[in-house]
């Protein structure tokens, strides 16, 4: 069995760690007046929204270098960089829907933001759809990449529309949206809890990331042999 | 201030949201440990059958001494025909 880098070892240790620390400053966080408590999900909420966000243009950028490289490496790169992403972009989604309801008395509603943000995650389900139906390595490593370029295109859209379209959705930094419902200022506190956040997610992501990459790196393996077997 | 409006009491979904969160990362991190021990194995028996399999050895021939497999005496199938027995 191989085993685990040290260095990745270390870093299961620190995620986990900041995981905590993080829940910790966000729910000793100041409560905010007109919300209340359900104001502490946004903490969570914007930490895993960067890092997805980021992962998916992450994902893109992988593409152009194996569409250049033709290196299956390259791939498992990019399918790792979506699947964590994958992930945390479905607790963003959860989280801010939960936060909708007591702010805007409704689960859901098809707001610029919210619209884009559901598209984004159907776009990588589809992602893997796509892979799931294509045998062959280097066709489904091509099919993907191009998907994964043209799909990455849907983070910068999600991220700017709370700033291009007219939405209720808050812009917490650098907000001046008079249509937006439920923004606030934050306090000392609240903003270190904040961006402890942002950087516990990303040391997560990180992680978990390269994780992903092993269990790439392993399947890889499996397939050749599995190949060389039945030879 | 004398109408301000107290703070809802919303703790119900913020423990629902957190949960929900540690869930989800929970449930991805044993994916991936899963995905990961069955792989494992799957290697381990792949590499087992990529072995090369044992040269199995010819018996050796008995020796004088040793008694070969039993044979009844009446049994004659296995004897090579010769003139005498085409004769007969």
């Amino acid at each position: 069995m191989q085993t685990k880098p040290l260095a990745l070892r270390i870093l299961d240790i620190l995620a986990i760690v900041l995981l905590g620390i993080s829940a910790y400053l966000a729910l000793n966080a100041p409560t905010e007046r007109v919300m209340g408590e359900v104001q502490k999900v946004f903490y969570f909420h914007i930490g895993t929204a960067w890092t997805a966000l980021l992962g998916f243009i992450l994902a893109g950028v992988f593409s152009v270098i194996y569409l250049i490289t033709k290196d299956l490496k390259w791939d498992r790169f990019q399918v790792a960089a979506i699947e964590v992403s994958l992930v945390f972009f479905l607790i963003t989604i959860v989280l801010g829907s939960i936060w909708a309801r007591p702010a805007w008395n409704t689960w859901w509603t098809w707001d610029p933001r919210l619209t884009t943000a559901a598209v984004t995650e159907l776009i990588y389900v589809a992602y893997f759809m796509l892979r799931q139906g294509i045998d062959d390595p280097d066709r489904r490593a091509r099919f993907g990449a191009v998907y994964a370029l043209v799909g990455g295109l849907s983070a910068p859209i999600t991220f700017f529309a709370i700033r291009l379209f007219r939405t209720i959705h808050p812009v917490v930094i650098g907000g001046t949206n008079p249509e937006a419902d439920g923004g606030f200022s934050m306090t000392p506190d609240m903003r270190s809890a904040f961006f402890f956040a942002l950087f516990a997610f990303s040391i997560i992501f990180i992680d978990l990331f390269w994780n992903r990459i092993r269990l790439g790196d392993l399947q890889e393996k499996v397939e050749q042999l599995k190949l060389k077997v039945s030879m | 201030m004398f109408f301000q409006e107290p703070t809802p009491d919303t703790s119900g979904y913020m423990i629902a949201g957190y949960v929900i969160a540690f869930l989800v990362m929970g449930l991805y991190v044993a994916s991936i440990y899963l995905r990961s021990r069955n792989l494992h194995q799957d290697m381990a028996v792949l590499e087992e059958m990529e072995k090369p399999a044992p040269v199995v050895q010819p018996q050796a021939k008995s020796q004088p001494g040793k008694k070969g497999p039993a044979r009844s005496k009446n049994n004659t199938s296995v004897r090579p025909v010769t003139k005498k027995s085409r004769k007969k």
